[in-house]
C-alpha cells in the first residue's frame, strides 16, 4: 500500500480536516467553555454532537476516514462521570478494539484519537484539539484508497 | 390537621444545590416557585468545587444540567441578585418582600458576549475565585453563570461611584447597559417558605499561629479547590503564591474552625476530612511527585463508600495521614513553611512543607441572624437554624422549612435529600390539584410534514460582533442558500432576541419551512428557546438543528477569520445535511397511576408513606414482619434525650388511622412488573397460617427495606451474658430508666446489680474485611449509651475502645460531654484489636478481661470489666439481592441499594419511578432516615401529582425485522429499558425480538451503537443523519 501513499509535502498552510464526536454533557460543554474562555485552538475540527460517547458506532469513524477526513477525535465524560451512568465505559471498550483493528488495516495510529474532557476543562479541550491537529499534520492527508475498501 | 389552602406559591431562599433541587422538585409538583439568590447566578458553593468525593465527579458537570433545568422550568421564577427583605403572615398565606438589586444590564438584551468586561477599567477581587483572581466592575459571577447575563457591581463601577466612564455602554452592541436601573422591591404571596441560605467557609485569620494571609503559601481548602479547578485562576495548575512554582510537599491541617472551643465552633464540620482526602488525591493526579500529608484528629469518613476512598488514599494514592494537631507554622527561607507538631508518642517534631492547606470548617452563612429576625425562626447555639430531631426540616415557625447547610454542616447528598423532602412538607399547605397537562402553554396544532419535501430555513446569527467580527456570516448564509433543500437563508443580528424569534416564526409561515437551522451559539443553552419558537410556529420541536459557530468557532479562532468562516460553512452544511433527514418526534404520554407502594414498614417506610398520604395519595405499605416499626423497636432514646418509643407509637398510630394507607404485614413480594406510572406488584400475604395472593397496580415504588445489626462472631459474643451489643445495652438501660413501653416492663435477670466497669468496643464488623464501610451511627450510639450509663451509675467506669471517633456534625458536643462526664476513650489500631477473655468460665462473678494496646502510650492496657458492649456494624440483609432483581436496580459492593448518583440523585434509582430511603441505602441515623424518607416521598410526589408524564423524544427504537434477539442491548442498557419479547414482526410471523420501553429509555444510544445487526437506531441522532453530516462536512 505504501506506493499509494500521497507524498507528504511540508505545507505549513495545510489544515487537516478532523471530525470530532463529542458527548453533549461533558466534552461538548468543555469545547463550549474553551470558546467562552476565548482559548484559541486550530480551526481544523468539525464537531458532531452526540448524547453520549457510548452512542458512537465505530462505523462512524470508518465513514469519516472513507469520506476523506484526515482524522477523527472522540471525546466523552471522564470514567465515572457519564450522564448515562455507564455509556463511556462501553465507548472505551469499543474503541480499544477499534484501535487495534485500525492499526491492522493500516491506518496510522494517531489519526483516530480518544480523550476524556469534562465540562470544566476548556483548556484541556483546546489542548486536545491542538495535539490531534499537530499529530495529524505530521501524518499528512489521509489516503481515501486505503480505507474506502473497508466500508462500502 | 387541615390548613387553609389558597396559595400555590413557594418561596425558596438561596439557590445553591439545596435551593435548586427544592425549586425543581416543588415546580414539578405543580407549585409556582420563586427562587431568590443574593449573587448574580444560581449555583451556590458547588460550582466553586473542582471535584466531588467519593466519586471524583466533576462538580460543575453534574450541577450544570440542574442549573439550566432550573432556569428553563416554567414553574420557577428566578430572582437572582436579590435578597429577602421581610416575611409576614402565617402558613398558607405568607407575604414576602424581595429586594432586587439594580443590575444595570438589561437581561433581555444582554447576550453575554463579554465585550463590556474586556473594556471595563476597574479591577477588583473576585469573590467566586476566593480573591485569587481579579474581576471587573461589570462581570459575570462565573463563566457558566445562569443567568449568563452580566451585572454591574455598583460599589465599584467608575461611573456609578465617580460619575465618569460609561465605556461599557459605548461598547455594548446590544444596547443592554442601563445606568438608570433602580432597586426594586416586590411582594410575593406564598403558601410555604423554604430557607436554604447555605454555609460560609470559616475564615482562619483568627488562627494566628497558622499565619494565614501572613504567609503566602498558607491557603484555605476552598482556595485550593479553585487552584485545582480547570476553569479556576491557575487553570488547574497547582502553584505556590510566593514563587509560582509547583509545590512538592503539601500539608493539610484539619479542623481549622471546627471542633475547637477557642474559636467557639465546637461542632464538627462533617465534610472536611473527606474534602481534604479528595484534594490530596486530586493534587497527586495533577502532579505525580506531590507528597500530601493530612494532619488530623479523627478521620471522619462516615458516609456511603467514604471509607473505601480513605483506604484508597492511603494505599494507592500515597497520601500520608498524621494523627496530630499542628501547633504552629513558621515561614522559612524561600517561602517554605515549617510545621511544629506533637507526634503521637508525645515528641515534638518540626517538618518543612512547600504549601499548607487549612481545611476550614463550615459556618452559618452571614446574615442568617437577620433572616431569623425577619422570619421568626430560631437559631441554635452555633447560629445554625434550629430544627426538631423528629422533624428535621421544620423550623420553629410553621410553614417555614430549612434545608442544606443552614441547619448544620452537611454534605451534598444530605442536602439534596432534604431539598426533595420539602416537597413532602410543603404539599400539605399548598392549593394544588393533580396536573392534567404536561405543559401549561397552548400551542398551535403541529403541521404534518411527513412525506413533504424538506424545506429548510437557515438563520445565521451575527451575535453582534461575537460571530460576525470573525466569521463572514453573509458568506455563510450565501453558501447555505445554495445547498439543496434550503428554501431560505438569512443573517440576523441576535437570533435569540424576541424580534428575531418573531421573524423566524413569520418566515416559517411565509416560506412554508418544515426544518429550521440556527447557526449561532451553543445548543446547550439555546436549543430549548428555539425549539419553543418552532412549537409556537406550529412545527414539531424536533425539526430543529443548531450549528455552533460562536462558542466552538468564532470565539475559538479569533485570529483566523478565513479558516473560521470555512469552518462555519462546513458546520452549517453538516447541519443542513442532518436536518434534511430530521423527522418529527413524539413524546410518549405515560398515564400515571396515582398510587404508591412502600416496601418496608420501619421508620423510613412509615414516614415516607405518611408524607405521600398526607399529600392526598393512596399508599400501600408492604412489611415482611408481623408488625410495623422495624429497627426503631430497638431504640429508646436519642442523644438529646428524646423518647423514641413515643415517636414509634405515634407514627404507627398515624399510619393506622390514615384512611389512604393500607398495610400488609407478613407480606412477601413475588413479582414486580411494569414501569414508572404503571407498575404491577404481586404479593403473598401470610395471615393466620393462610397465604393469600394480592396484586396491586401502582405508579411508584419506595424502597425502605432497612438493614440489620451485625451478629458478631468476635469478642466472645454469645458466650457470656455480660458481652452484649449496644442495642441490647440500650434496652437494659431503658428498662432501668423506665423508658420501655409498659408491656416490656420486666427486668432482665442479668441486670440486677450495677456494673462497675463497662468497656465498649467500636467498629465490630465495620471498617474491615467483608465490611469495608463505616456504620456511621455506632460512635454516637456508644457516646449516647456511655453518657446514659454514667447518668444511671455515676460511679461506673466507662471505657470506649475506638479507631476514630466519628461524632460528626452537631453531635460532637455529646462526645465532649461524655469526656467531661469521665468516659475514657482509648484508641486501638486495627492490627491490634482488643482481646476479650472470660477469666473463669465456671465462676459467674469472675471478671471479663480486656487487653488492648494504647498507641499513645505504646503499651498494653488491661481492663477488668463486668460488662462488655460491642458496637456492631449495620449489615445489609442478604435478601436485598432478591428484591434488587425484582426491581431491576443495582446493589453496591456492600449489599446496600445503589442510588442513581451518589451526590445529586441520592433518593432516585436509575430506573424511573423507584425511590430509596433509610438504611436500605446505607447506614444512617434516625434524623437522616427521616430526611431521606421525606426526600423519597417528595420525589415520588413529583410523579404522582401528574396525570400524565412525557417521555423523552430522542429515544431508541428497534427494527424487529433485523433483530436477532441476541440480548446485547438488554445487557448494556443502564435503565433496564429493553426486554426480549415475543412479537408479531410481520403478519403471522412471531419472533423473539428486543423491545424498548419508551417510558424508560433515556436516549443515550449505547444499545444502538452496540447492536450487531444495526437493528436499533436513536431518534434525533440516527445513523443516517450522522452519515449525512459526515458526508457534508468532508465537502
Amino acid at each position: 500500500m505504501s506506493e499509494n501513499r500521497i507524498p507528504i509535502t511540508d505545507n505549513r498552510d495545510w489544515q487537516p480536516k478532523i471530525i470530532a464526536f463529542l458527548c453533549t454533557w461533558c466534552s461538548y460543554a468543555g469545547a463550549d467553555l474553551a470558546g467562552v474562555s476565548r482559548i484559541q485552538y486550530p480551526p481544523s475540527i468539525r464537531v458532531i454532537r452526540v448524547p453520549c460517547s457510548g452512542r458512537i458506532n465505530p462505523i462512524y469513524v470508518l465513514k469519516c476516514l472513507q469520506n476523506g477526513f484526515d482524522g477523527v477525535l472522540i471525546s466523552g465524560c471522564h470514567p465515572g462521570d457519564c450522564h448515562y451512568i455507564t455509556g463511556n465505559y462501553y465507548a472505551r471498550r469499543k474503541f480499544a478494539l477499534l484501535k487495534t483493528m485500525l492499526e491492522f488495516v493500516g491506518i496510522e495510529p494517531g489519526r483516530v484519537q480518544f480523550s476524556w474532557v469534562s465540562a470544566g476543562e476548556g483548556e484541556k479541550f483546546a489542548e486536545v484539539a491542538k495535539k490531534v491537529t499537530e499529530d495529524i499534520k505530521k501524518l499528512g492527508p489521509s489516503q481515501r484508497g486505503a480505507t474506502s475498501r473497508l466500508v462500502k | 390537621m387541615t390548613y387553609n389552602k389558597q396559595n400555590k406559591s413557594v418561596l425558596v431562599v438561596g439557590a445553591g444545590i439545596s435551593g435548586i433541587q427544592a425549586a425543581l422538585d416543588l415546580a414539578e409538583l405543580g407549585a409556582d416557585v420563586h427562587l431568590v439568590e443574593e449573587t448574580p447566578s444560581i449555583g451556590g458553593r458547588m460550582p466553586q468545587l473542582d471535584k466531588t468525593f467519593p466519586t471524583n465527579d466533576c462538580s460543575l458537570c453534574i450541577l450544570a444540567p440542574k442549573m439550566s433545568e432550573c432556569a428553563r422550568h416554567p414553574g420557577i421564577t428566578l430572582h437572582t441578585y436579590s435578597s429577602l427583605a421581610s416575611i409576614s403572615g402565617e402558613v398558607g398565606n405568607f407575604s414576602c418582600q424581595i429586594n432586587e438589586f439594580p443590575k444595570y444590564v438589561d437581561p433581555q438584551k444582554c447576550v453575554g458576549c463579554g465585550i463590556c468586561e474586556q473594556k471595563c477599567p476597574t479591577k477588583i477581587m473576585d469573590e467566586f475565585d476566593m480573591g485569587l483572581r481579579q474581576r471587573k466592575a461589570i462581570y459575570r459571577y462565573f463563566l457558566q453563570s445562569i443567568p449568563s447575563n452580566y451585572v454591574i457591581d455598583a460599589a465599584h463601577c467608575l461611573y456609578l461611584t465617580k460619575g465618569a466612564c460609561r465605556l461599557c455602554e459605548k461598547e455594548c452592541t446590544a444596547g443592554a447597559i442601563n445606568f438608570e436601573d433602580k432597586a426594586k422591591t416586590i411582594t410575593l404571596s406564598c403558601g410555604a417558605i423554604v430557607l436554604a441560605t447555605g454555609i460560609d467557609p470559616y475564615n482562619p485569620i483568627s488562627y494566628g499561629e497558622y499565619g494565614y494571609k501572613k504567609f503566602k503559601n498558607v491557603i484555605t481548602s476552598l482556595e485550593f479547590e479553585r487552584l485545582l479547578s480547570a476553569s479556576g485562576p491557575q487553570k488547574g495548575h497547582i502553584v505556590r503564591f510566593s514563587d509560582g512554582k509547583p509545590p512538592q510537599k503539601i500539608a493539610f491541617i484539619q479542623c481549622v474552625g471546627s471542633r475547637d472551643v477557642n474559636v467557639k465552633n465546637e461542632y464538627c464540620s462533617s465534610v472536611c476530612c473527606m474534602y481534604a482526602i479528595k484534594e490530596a488525591i486530586i493534587a497527586k493526579e495533577h502532579i505525580k511527585n506531590i507528597e500530601p500529608s493530612i494532619f488530623f484528629m479523627d478521620i471522619r469518613a462516615y458516609g456511603k463508600d467514604f471509607d473505601k476512598y480513605y483506604e484508597r488514599a492511603k494505599a494507592q494514592s500515597g497520601v500520608r495521614f498524621v494523627r496530630s494537631k499542628v501547633a504552629e507554622i513558621n515561614e522559612t527561607n524561600g517561602g517554605s513553611l515549617s510545621l511544629r507538631y506533637t507526634q503521637e508518642d508525645g515528641k515534638l517534631k518540626e517538618e518543612s512543607f512547600d504549601m499548607v492547606v487549612l481545611s476550614v470548617g463550615l459556618e452559618p452563612r452571614k446574615g442568617i441572624d437577620k433572616m431569623s429576625d425577619k422570619s421568626d425562626i430560631k437559631l441554635d447555639e452555633y447560629g445554625f437554624c434550629r430544627t426538631g430531631q423528629f422533624t428535621p426540616l421544620a423550623t420553629t415557625k410553621e410553614g417555614i422549612f430549612v434545608i442544606g447547610g443552614m441547619s448544620g454542616p452537611k454534605d451534598i447528598p444530605e442536602s439534596v435529600m432534604a431539598a426533595s423532602g420539602t416537597v413532602a412538607e410543603c404539599a400539605k399547605f399548598l392549593a394544588l390539584e393533580r396536573q392534567a397537562k404536561v405543559s401549561k402553554k397552548v400551542y398551535p396544532p403541529e403541521l404534518n410534514v411527513i412525506g413533504d419535501r424538506p424545506r429548510i430555513g437557515v438563520f445565521v446569527c451575527h451575535c453582534g460582533i461575537n460571530i460576525a467580527g470573525v466569521v463572514d456570516v453573509e458568506k455563510v448564509a450565501e453558501v447555505a442558500q445554495k445547498l439543496p433543500n434550503v428554501d431560505y437563508a438569512q443573517t440576523t443580528l441576535y437570533a435569540c432576541s424576541q424580534d428575531s424569534l418573531n421573524i423566524m416564526k413569520d418566515k416559517v409561515k411565509e416560506h412554508n419551512l418544515n426544518r429550521v437551522i440556527v447557526a449561532a451559539c451553543t445548543p446547550r443553552t439555546h436549543e430549548p428557546l428555539f425549539r419553543e419558537t418552532l412549537r409556537e410556529a406550529g412545527l414539531n420541536q424536533y425539526l430543529f438543528e443548531m450549528s455552533n459557530i460562536r462558542d466552538q468557532c468564532s470565539w475559538a479562532h479569533m485570529n483566523e477569520p478565513e479558516l473560521a468562516t470555512q469552518k462555519a460553512k462546513d458546520l452549517v452544511s453538516m447541519a443542513v445535511a442532518k436536518a434534511r433527514n430530521l423527522n418529527p418526534l413524539d413524546r410518549l404520554l405515560i398515564q400515571v397511576n396515582p398510587k404508591a407502594i412502600v416496601i418496608g414498614g420501619g421508620l423510613s417506610g412509615m414516614v415516607s408513606a405518611l408524607a405521600i398520604a398526607e399529600a392526598g395519595y393512596e399508599v400501600v405499605i408492604i412489611e415482611k414482619d408481623s408488625e410495623l416499626g422495624g429497627n426503631l423497636k430497638n431504640i429508646y432514646y436519642t442523644l438529646d434525650g428524646k423518647e423514641v418509643q413515643k415517636l414509634l407509637k405515634e407514627t404507627i398510630d398515624k399510619v393506622k388511622s390514615n384512611p389512604l394507607i393500607t398495610t400488609y404485614t407478613n407480606a412477601k413480594i413475588d413479582n414486580i412488573s411494569g414501569y414508572i406510572g404503571n407498575f404491577k406488584t404481586q404479593l403473598s400475604v401470610n395471615g393466620n397460617g393462610l397465604a393469600a395472593n394480592t396484586e396491586i397496580e401502582h405508579g411508584i415504588i419506595v424502597v425502605a427495606t432497612g438493614a440489620e445489626e451485625y451478629k458478631s462472631k468476635e469478642y466472645l459474643y454469645g458466650e457470656d451474658a455480660r458481652i452484649i451489643t449496644q442495642l441490647e445495652l440500650e434496652k437494659r438501660l431503658s428498662v432501668i430508666a423506665n423508658r420501655t413501653p409498659q408491656t416490656e416492663h420486666r427486668k432482665p435477670n442479668t441486670d440486677t446489680k450495677a456494673p462497675k466497669t463497662v468497656v465498649m468496643i467500636q467498629c465490630v464488623g465495620s471498617r474491615e474485611k467483608d465490611r469495608l464501610y463505616c456504620s456511621r451511627v455506632c460512635c454516637s450510639e456508644a457516646v449516647k449509651n456511655a453518657i446514659e450509663v454514667k447518668r444511671i451509675y455515676p460511679n461506673a467506669d466507662v471505657y470506649v475502645l475506638y479507631r476514630d471517633v466519628r461524632t460528626y456534625g452537631l453531635m460532637e458536643k455529646y462526645y465532649t460531654k461524655a469526656r467531661e462526664n469521665g468516659v475514657v476513650f482509648i484508641r486501638y489500631e486495627p492490627e491490634y484489636k482488643p482481646q476479650v477473655e472470660i477469666l473463669d468460665k465456671e465462676d459467674i462473678n469472675s471478671k471479663l478481661r480486656i487487653t488492648t494496646i494504647d498507641p499513645l502510650l505504646e503499651s498494653k492496657v488491661i481492663i477488668e470489666a463486668d460488662l462488655v458492649v460491642l458496637s456492631c456494624a449495620i449489615d445489609a440483609p442478604t435478601r436485598n439481592k432478591e428484591l434488587a432483581k425484582l426491581l431491576k436496580v443495582p446493589l453496591n459492593a456492600d449489599g446496600f441499594f445503589l442510588e442513581a448518583h451518589a451526590k445529586l440523585r441520592p433518593v432516585d434509582f436509575a430506573t424511573d419511578g423507584v425511590f430509596i430511603c433509610g438504611l436500605a441505602h446505607g447506614p444512617k441515623d434516625m434524623e437522616e432516615s427521616i430526611i431521606q424518607a421525606k426526600g423519597a416521598a417528595g420525589r415520588a410526589l413529583t410523579v404522582l401529582s401528574r396525570q400524565t408524564m412525557e417521555a423523552e423524544g430522542t429515544i431508541c427504537w428497534v427494527n424487529p425485522i433485523r433483530c436477532t434477539a441476541c440480548g446485547v442491548c438488554v445487557e448494556v442498557c443502564a435503565y433496564s429499558a429493553i426486554e426480549i419479547k415475543e412479537k408479531e414482526i410481520l403478519p403471522g410471523v412471531v419472533e423473539r425480538v428486543a423491545e424498548i420501553n419508551e417510558a424508560l429509555c433515556k436516549g443515550c444510544g449505547v444499545c444502538a451503537a452496540s447492536c450487531r445487526c444495526s437493528a436499533i437506531d436513536l431518534k434525533g441522532f440516527t445513523d443516517e443523519q450522522i452519515f449525512e453530516a459526515i458526508g457534508a462536512g468532508s465537502g
